[in-house]
This record gives structure tokens, sequence and C-alpha cells, in this order.
């Protein structure tokens, strides 16, 4: 009798529920992580693309650091730093106990590396197009917030898709590291399962499969959204 | 004088404090601030103690991680020609076999792949000790080793393969007509210069794994990241965390510095001194004449 089936199934016997809420949060954790990147990414990016020298050294600092440090250390250093920075704020104010969701935690961490790299390819998208374009928006009249929606960013999309999609994957991948600060997502639940039945093969690769299938749905899902941001461009 | 003016025209004594000069100087600001707060939050007396308790061990996690990165990277590599060669296989199920490889290792998170392996292994005990494999395993080290090897030739040999199929095709076509053995094509016109297509993407690999070897401290080995664990857990004192960053932020630079002193020293002979005077004055022309895109 296939054991495996039983211990994957759902209701008291297996760890099917289990898995699928944490599924449920690794998605959950992923997508709200998105746009908080993209934003930062995006400001990072229009810093970088200034022409004052001062803002171009404050963003390449920023994306020099957290390129630079290993996404699990970002994450405890958030993860605890924002932790007893706020103790330390409440100790000034007459004390009291704060403890940071990890959620939370998990969710800035994430974000500030996307937005790191992020950055990087909004500026090498901006670097695309040419100078010709503002031009012609300034020769339109268009003021520099219309140029940008309406000009630059359509084409910008385009141009920064690629380069998104695999920081996509790579963010989906890295929601797998807030496990270890205590969110229960598919892997800490898949490590629960297998502390409890040594069957660590079993779930730890089950837990795998899903993000092996979480990645084939967003090459998808990427190949239409790419698909429909072309449709304007002629080449 | 003159000269230095021609080449690059004088900034006007007087830039008005447009929003964004006035932003970009706080954050200039506010960056001085935290590394000169953190500079004395590290050297104070407490941070000397810290230091003289936890130093040693920091070092000694940072030989391990490097050992690590070497390693697996070397391994990795290794590993990495024949999934390469695999994967551009045209026998349909060589090929498939690299394929999926490739995927699985870049398409799940590389503390999951630790995981599977290191308690994953535990399950088929008996086969590996049958095989003589079961010490890969046992031991967090040699295991983490295993698991980044597997991980990165997979990565590695993304890069091999493409970087051989984007050599121009007119290189082959000259070899050929030059009536060279395919050998001597393939080691001689090839390969050279797929190395330098793959330089760059190799440079960021190591860097990746510079990064991802922190994983290693979750499945109990003792690197630069698990001794920062630990000495935090002993102390509750976040410098460990502060010395860590700095620790890792310093390899990854320097691995990039070195990286991109090499790559302009093997690619010289590409560099033509007209071609690379007007990338330099394209550069300029990017970094200062850009429409200021950034809203006020």
């Amino acid at each position: 009798m296939p054991d495996w089936l039983t211990l994957l199934s759902f209701g008291p016997d297996g760890w099917g529920d289990q898995i699928a809420r944490g599924t449920l949060v690794t998605v959950g954790l992923a997508v709200a992580t998105l746009p908080f990147g993209l934003a930062l990414g995006f400001l990072a990016a229009l810093a970088k693309n200034s022409s004052e020298p001062s803002l171009r050294r404050a963003a390449s600092i920023y994306t020099t650091v957290f390129r630079g440090l290993p996404e699990l250390l970002t994450l405890f250093l958030i993860y605890f730093g924002v932790q007893i920075l706020l103790q330390k704020v409440l100790a000034l104010f007459g004390g009291g106990y704060v403890e940071i969701n990890s959620f939370f935690a998990g969710m800035i961490a994430l974000g500030v590396v996307f937005s790191a790299y992020a950055s990087e390819v909004f500026l090498s998208a901006f670097r695309g197009i040419s100078a010709g374009q503002y031009e012609g928006a300034e020769a339109l009249g268009l003021s520099r917030l219309q140029t940008m929606r309406l000009v630059i960013l359509p084409q910008l999309i385009r141009l920064a898709l690629p380069g998104l999609s695999n920081l996509w994957l790579v963010l989906l991948k890295d929601t797998a590291l807030v496990s270890v600060i205590g969110i229960e997502d598919v892997l800490r639940q898949a490590g629960v399962a297998a502390r409890v039945t040594k069957e660590a093969f079993l779930f730890f690769g089950v837990a795998c499969l899903i993000y092996l299938v979480f990645s084939i749905i967003s090459s998808i899902g990427i190949a239409r959204i790419e698909r429909w941001a072309n449709k304007g461009a002629t080449r | 004088m003159a000269l230095a003016s021609l080449i690059r025209p004088v900034t006007p004594p007087n830039r008005p404090w447009t929003a964004a000069r006035v932003l970009g100087h706080v954050l200039m600001a506010v960056w001085i601030f935290s590394g000169l707060a953190t500079a004395y939050y590290l050297v104070n007396a407490s941070g000397m103690d810290f230091l003289g308790r936890y130093g040693e061990k920091l070092i000694n996690g940072f030989a391990v991680t490097i050992q690590l990165v070497v390693l697996s990277v070397l391994l990795g590599a290794a590993l990495s020609i024949p999934i390469a060669f695999a994967r551009m296989s045209t026998n349909r199920i060589i090929g498939g076999l690299a394929y999926a490889y490739v995927y699985f290792f870049r398409g799940t998170p590389l503390i999951a792949q630790a995981f599977l392996f290191y308690y994953g292994a535990g399950n088929f005990n008996q086969e590996l000790k049958a095989i003589g494999a079961w010490w890969i395993f046992r031991d967090a080290f040699t295991c983490a080793v295993f698991v980044f090897a597997l991980n990165t030739a997979a990565y590695q040999a993304e890069i091999l393969r493409g970087a051989i199929q984007n050599v121009p095709k007119g290189q082959l076509e000259g070899a050929q007509a030059l009536g060279l053995p395919r050998r001597a094509i393939f080691w001689r016109v090839v390969l050279p210069q797929a190395f330098i297509i793959a330089l760059r993407p190799y440079g960021n690999e190591i860097i990746l794994m510079i990064k991802g070897s922190a994983i290693a401290s979750i499945i109990t080995v003792y690197d630069l990241m698990g001794e920062t664990r630990r000495a935090f857990s002993r102390s509750f004192d976040f410098q460990a965390y502060i010395w860590a960053a700095l620790l890792y932020l310093i390899m990854v630079e320097a691995l990039s510095r070195v990286w991109s002193r090499l790559e302009r020293r093997l690619t010289r002979h590409l560099e033509r001194p007209t071609q690379a005077a007007a990338r330099t004055a394209d550069d300029e022309g990017a970094a200062a004449g850009r429409p200021d895109a950034t809203p006020d």
C-alpha cells in the first residue's frame, strides 16, 4: 500500500492541508512583496538615472549594499534589527515589548532585495529609450509627469519585462528563506511534516515540486504578459 | 587647464538647489550618518569586547565560507561541462535529461535543495552506505558542498551553453573554410571566445554562490553566517550581524573588483582605441546630458 499517498492526503492522517496552507503563505508573500519591490526599485532607478550626482551616488550605495548582502543575512538584519530599534525607541517612551510580525519583516527584506536588482533592470530600460522620445514629448508640450506616464512608462515596461520576469522567479524562490524566521510557508510546513513522520525526502521533494509548478505557471503567465506588452512594438 | 576643460566641461559654480539635489544631499547625509553610527557602534567599548570574544570565531567562519564557495564553484564547473554538452546534444533523451536537471536546480530554492539532500538522505542511508556515498551526506559541510556544486553546475552549464552558442557564426565558418579539423575548431576558435562571453556571467554566478552559501548555516555548517548566528544566540548582541554584513560586503565587492579588472585584461585585444574613446564619451553623455526623469 502506498503510504506516501496517505501521508500527502488531506485530512487527519495526511499533511495535505498543512502543505496547501503553506503554499498559500508562500504565494501570498511573493505577491505582497512584488508591488512594494517594484515601486522601490523604480524610485531607485529614477534616482540613478537622475542628472544630480548626489542622488545617483545615494542610490548606488543602496543597490551595492543590498545586492552584496546574502538574502538570508538581509532577512535577519531586518527581522532582528528593526525589532531592536523599535525596542530602543519604545524604551525612550517608558518601555514596553514589541514583536515585529515576521511576515511583514520577510516582506520588507525580500522587497528591498528585489528593488535593488529591479533598479538595475529599470535603469537599463531607461537607457534603452532614446532622447528623441523625451524631446518629442517636450515638443508636444507634455509636462514631465505626462511624459513619464504616457511616453516613457509604456516603453519602459516592454524593455524591463524580461529582466523583471527573471526577478519574479528569483523572488518566488527567495520566499523559501522566510521559513527560517518562523513563517509557516510551504518549506516550513514540509519541515514539520518531515520531522514528525521521518519522511524528509518525500516532504522536501514535494516542496521542491511545488516551487517547480509555480515557476512553470509563472513562465506561462510571463509569456502572456510579454505578448501583451509587445503588441504595440514594431520590429 | 585648457585641455581639461575641453575634455570635461567645467561645471558652473552656482548650481541651483533643485528638489532632486536637495533629496540627493539628504539621502547622502542619511547614508553618511548611518555609516558613522555603525562605525561608532562597532568600535566603542562593548564592540571591542564583542570582537575579543567572538572575533576569532567569525574569522574561522569566514574561512569556512571561502572554502565552501571555492570547492562548490570548482566542482560545479567540472560538472557543468558534461551537462552543457548534454544540453546541446541532438539526442533527445540525453538533451531531455540535462534539461530536466537544469530546470530542477534552477527552478527550486537552494535552501529547499539543501533540506532535500541533507535531511532526505537519511531515508536512504542503507542504500547510500551500500554504495559508499554516506560520508558525503553524514557531514554537513560535505553535504553543503555537494548540494551547492550540483546547484551551481546547473547555472554554469547554462552560462557555458549560452556562451558557446553565442560565438558569432562567421568564426565557425571561417575556421571551416580554413579546413581546420573539428576538434581544433572547438578548442582553438570557439572555446576561447566563449570564455570571454561567459566571463561576466561566471563572475555573477560566483557572487551568487558567495551569497547563497549563507544557507549552509541552516543545515548546521559553521560558516560565516553560522558563526554569526551562534554568536548572536549566545550574546544577543546585534553587532554579530553587522560584522557579518561587513565581511560579506567586502567579499562580494573584492570579487567584483577583481573580476572587472580580469575582464578588462582578458578583453584588451578587443578594445580599439577609437571605439574606447567613443564609448567613454557616450557614457559621459549618458550620465550628464540625459533628460532628467526624476519627478520633482
